[in-house]
């Protein structure tokens, strides 16, 4: 081999760099579950856990559009029950520990929203 | 040859691309659009492999029976040796940037002169034999296998590329069609294909010690006869030394500069200038040749011819080389000749101008000067009485030639000594210029005259931006520092832009060179009349200078 | 074109079949974990094998004024001799893709009164170059912003490069820009390719297919975050997991997140082998990696073979009797007798 100094060290850069996604994770914490605590003994939110957990920040968009944009204050829900659609009295109602609920995936994915730049932080003082 | 359409047709007669995809598209082997074949005896007593007598028109090469071995396995050790050629088969992205950067590809619109289809070709059969996706995929990964029209195709494509490096520049990953060509020509050679124009001079430098054949006594006579003429015209008569030993500096030049018009004026230009600075150097009859048609060949061809220059410098002692005006010469001493032949002789020292004391520690190892660099220094030292205004009935541009502008960088040094030398100097449109040049068409052993018609197509952009100036600025003269130039331009600029002249740039010194006890001038080196001479103020000096700089 | 289409199609349809019947593991750990292996082998392997054969010569393109005189400025950059001009010359080559910034579009013209009928005119064409390093970088970050899902916690470096992102603050999820300009550069090239008759020509099933994996990669990833949900905890928790050497059960998590997965492996283990591998590539090339410095310092080729050529003695040999009736100096006089 040629050049072996420089190649050799362009090697084991371009290694280090293509392998960080493994050893990057390891310089923290390892993430096996989430850490979130559910409000109550309820099974299901608004629809069911799995649909929730995935798509909560489109229920919350569509929820908005409806009650701000079109008047309508009601949802239905795939099971048929009826909901009222408003974050402070539906969602928050239940979900009031923000720290130990909303910001624990939040956090971990990085995830930012920006709705709590109006609307109150469950559980904080008013 | 056959007689050349108009500038107008020439333009309007490239073909649109063809319908079937490239690697189904064969070429034609027309009249003029390939080189003679070289000769079976001048291949024989050059030793090169498998000589035999061909025709490119013919239907059979008369390659030899294992040509397809021959060939792989002269790939695959091209391959081992040079880094370039694996990195340059495998890293191309086909982007494109470099199909209107060729002249060729602009003046034929052919697309294998795009030089990344030129490139393809060979990639092709890269694929097949030295990569994973071309052994499953074959040609829908756009692998090939050998066969005879291939090598045709490889032939035809490899001499319709003048290794100028104008695509190199562009490239983002920097791939130079000319390390490619280089191979390409070098291989074909493997099977005994090379062309006359360029293995004829090879031959006779090769054993008489310049490209032209011009035997030591007749090479003597002919300086003597320049430097006659010299005197004629100034009244001087400068020294013609000869195989001198202990001469201070070797002085190489293209042997066509002794032989051509118009290189001989450049060659009384050297004459001129040496003499008047009393200059303790020599000529060799046996290095006779600074060009170098062994790297259009291959490697090793390039450093046998080359070896001469080292092996005189030792035999004269001298110490240090001094290189004339010539394109490819010096991108083999720039780039190679250190490599090949070095480390240079004990005898040998760093460079040092004897009249300026300047060390051209850029030198320092090769101890090999260009002239312009030289001059270049002369005059900023201010050690040359020079008189401009005798160039004044010309308005001249300046042709960078690749080599010296991509293979070695030397573009500032001859723009300084021409704008010492004439007070009218235009420059040609910024994207033709400098490191961006255009080749004239005919570089790299292409400027022979069976293909006069893909010589000025080739020459199209050269061409253009020339006839640009000429229009504009009224330019009437093109100044260069390349052999290949002196003998190529001026077909191209009596075709695309008649009317303007070529000459060296030391013809031009040597011009407006005032020589201790010199008669007046009343004529240029080409003993033409000078305008003024006789006394009166020149009619319409034209006073468009630095213009486009 | 089509068949590349199709093949991208393909493998992303067997990821999500696969994912869907129930061998989402094969997809999301045990594909990556080869994918990853082969990639770094495949490169190594690529690197090595361009190192074995060496630069025999000292070539580099000369794009400016070399070192020479000291009245005349050099183009310490362009035409670098020192060490310190090719790593600057590397570096503007590859973070900012320096060649590819001259380029031009010649128009040959047929007709033009001021030529008198003839004019190629070079127009500065700056596309190729604007899009090419879109992609990369935008590739480049929204790799970077991934590694939200390496790392618990979330470093404060990624959170600010997604507000920075996302600094329109459009959407919830946010949108990011990056993602969308990284699909737009990809359309870009790939319409050259279609619409532009020389790269039509040249391009090859080599060229159309990572382009559209690299399309087929972007788009899942922008429809995972935008429109197709998954959910990201889950993911985070399965990923640490793979990277940790320690496969959790990816139960939970939409079948599309495997065809991204999928169309990343797929990419991984086409780079090595294809010209994609310009990646590491563009380091070795000897047009720019080298210094210009030819004259001032000899370089050596492994391989030289001996001098042969034809000697000042074979020379004199030959043309004896001719140089001494020219009056030429010689090493030896002519053999009176003989002649």
């Amino acid at each position: 081999m040629y050049n072996a100094k420089a190649v050799v060290a362009g090697i084991i850069i371009f290694v280090v760099l293509c392998t960080s996604p493994f050893w990057a994770g390891r310089t923290g914490q390892d993430y096996k579950k989430t850490g979130i605590v559910p409000p109550g003994d309820e099974k299901n939110c608004v629809e069911n856990v799995t649909f929730m957990r995935a798509q909560h920040m489109r229920l919350l968009n569509e929820w908005r559009d409806e009650a701000l944009r079109k008047e309508n204050r009601t949802y239905i829900a795939a099971d048929g029950k009826k909901w009222i659609i408003s974050l402070q009295n539906t969602c928050l109602k239940c979900h009031s520990n923000y720290k130990d609920f909303c910001q624990k995936c939040h956090v971990a994915n990085s995830v930012d929203p920006y709705c709590w730049t109006c609307h109150i932080i469950p559980g904080e003082n008013k | 040859m056959a007689k050349l359409p108009a500038p107008q047709m020439l333009i309007a007669s490239r073909p649109d691309f063809p319908d079937q995809r490239w690697l189904d598209v064969k070429p034609e082997f027309t009249p003029g659009t390939f080189c003679y074949p070289a000769k079976k005896d001048t291949m024989e007593i050059l030793h090169m492999p498998n000589p035999h007598e061909w025709d490119p028109a013919a239907d059979d090469w008369g390659l030899p029976e294992n040509w397809e071995k021959i060939l792989c396995d002269a790939f695959a050790d091209r391959l081992e040796k040079h880094r370039s050629l694996k990195l340059f088969m495998d890293i191309c992205v086909r982007c494109g940037a470099c199909a209107d950067k060729c002249h060729f590809f602009l003046g034929t619109n052919d697309p294998k002169n795009m030089p990344v289809l030129r490139a393809e070709l060979l990639r092709s059969l890269y694929r097949r034999d030295h990569t994973m996706l071309g052994k499953l995929l074959g040609r829908k990964a756009g692998a090939r296998k050998w066969d005879k029209n291939v090598v045709k195709e490889l032939f035809y494509y490899a001499y319709q590329c003048t290794e100028c490096r104008r695509c190199s520049l562009f490239c983002p990953y920097g791939i130079d069609t000319a390390e490619i060509t280089m191979i390409v020509r070098e291989l074909l050679h493997e099977v005994g294909l090379g062309i006359h124009w360029i293995m004829d001079p090879v031959k006779n430098c090769s054993f008489t010690g310049n490209h032209l054949g011009i035997q030591p006594h007749s090479f003597v006579e002919i300086v003597e006869m320049l430097a006659d003429d010299c005197e004629t015209i100034t009244g001087i008569r400068p020294k013609t030394p000869f195989n001198k030993k202990n001469a201070e500096i070797l002085f190489i030049t293209p042997s066509g500069d002794v032989f051509a018009d118009p290189g001989i004026y450049t060659f009384m230009g050297y004459l001129m200038l040496f003499h008047e600075l009393d200059l303790d150097y020599t000529l060799s009859t046996y290095a006779s040749e600074g060009g170098n048609f062994g790297s259009f060949t291959t490697f090793n061809m390039a450093k046998k011819l080359n070896a001469k220059m080292y092996a005189e410098a030792e035999r004269l002692n001298v110490k240090w080389l001094l290189g004339g005006e010539c394109g490819h010469m010096w991108r083999v001493l720039n780039q190679y000749m250190d490599t090949y032949n070095g480390p240079t002789p004990a005898n040998m020292i760093p460079p040092v101008s004897p009249v300026t004391g300047t060390v051209f520690h850029n030198a320092a190892s090769t101890k090999m000067v260009h002239i312009a660099e030289f001059t270049a220094d002369l005059i900023y030292h201010n050690k040359l009485k020079l008189d401009p205004g005798r160039n004044d009935h010309i308005i001249t541009t300046f042709h960078d030639s690749c080599n010296p502008s991509r293979g070695m960088g030397l573009l500032d040094e001859p723009r300084y000594v021409l704008k010492a030398v004439c007070n009218n100097f235009i420059e040609m449109p910024e994207n033709t210029i400098r490191e961006q040049t255009f080749c004239c068409g005919a570089g790299s052993g292409l400027n022979t005259e069976e293909i006069m018609e893909l010589r000025m197509r080739a020459g199209m952009p050269r061409g253009n931006a020339l006839r640009y100036v000429q229009q504009k600025f009224g330019v009437n003269h093109m100044a260069c520092i390349c052999a290949i130039d002196r003998a190529t331009l001026p077909p191209l600029a009596n075709y695309w832009a008649p009317g303007v002249t070529v000459s060296g740039l030391h013809e031009l010194v040597a011009n407006a060179l005032v020589m201790k006890g010199e008669t007046k001038r009343t004529m240029d080196l080409r003993q033409e009349d000078l305008p003024g001479a006789d006394g009166d103020e020149p009619a319409d000096a034209p006073a468009a200078r630095g213009e486009g700089e | 074109m089509f068949s590349s289409l199709l093949l991208v199609l393909l493998i992303g349809a067997v990821a999500w079949a696969g994912a869907a019947a129930g061998f989402a593991s094969l997809f999301g750990a045990a594909l990556p974990y080869a994918a990853t292996v082969i990639f770094i082998v495949g490169m190594i392997r690529r690197m090595t094998y361009w190192a074995t054969s060496p630069v025999p010569f000292c070539i580099p393109t000369t794009a400016g004024q070399e070192q020479s005189l000291a009245f005349i400025r050099q183009a310490k950059i362009d035409c670098p001799s020192s060490s310190a001009g090719v790593f600057a010359r590397m570096f503007l080559e590859v973070a900012c893709f320096r060649s590819l910034f001259r380029n031009t579009r010649a128009s040959v013209r047929g007709r033009d009164s001021a030529t008198a009928g003839l004019s190629i005119v070079y127009y500065s064409s700056k596309w190729l170059w604007f899009f090419a390093l879109v992609f990369h970088y935008c590739f480049l970050l929204v790799f970077i912003r991934h590694f939200r899902f390496f790392m618990e916690p979330a470093p404060s470096c990624i959170s600010f490069l997604e507000s920075l992102d996302g600094i329109m603050q459009t959407g919830s999820p946010r949108f990011f820009w990056t993602g969308a300009l990284l699909l737009i550069a990809l359309l870009f090239l790939l319409g050259r390719r279609i619409f532009n008759e020389r790269l039509r020509y040249i391009s090859l099933l080599n060229d159309y297919f990572p382009l559209w994996l690299l399309i087929g990669i972007a788009g899942t990833g922008v429809c995972l975050r935008y429109f197709d949900k998954t959910d990201i905890a889950t993911v985070k928790i399965f990923i640490m997991g793979v990277t940790h050497f320690a496969p959790v059960s990816p139960e939970g998590i939409a079948p599309l997140f495997f065809v991204h997965i999928t169309l990343v492996c797929a990419l991984l283990l086409y780079l090595p082998f294809s010209k994609l591998a310009h990646m590491a590539g563009v380091f070795f090339s000897p047009t720019r990696n080298l210094r210009a410095d030819s004259r001032r310092t000899r370089r050596i080729n492994p391989w030289n073979p001996p001098k042969q050529y034809f000697t000042y003695a074979e020379y004199e040999d030959a043309y004896r009797d001719a140089m001494a009736e020219a009056g030429l100096p010689l090493e030896k006089q002519p053999d009176k007798s003989a002649g």
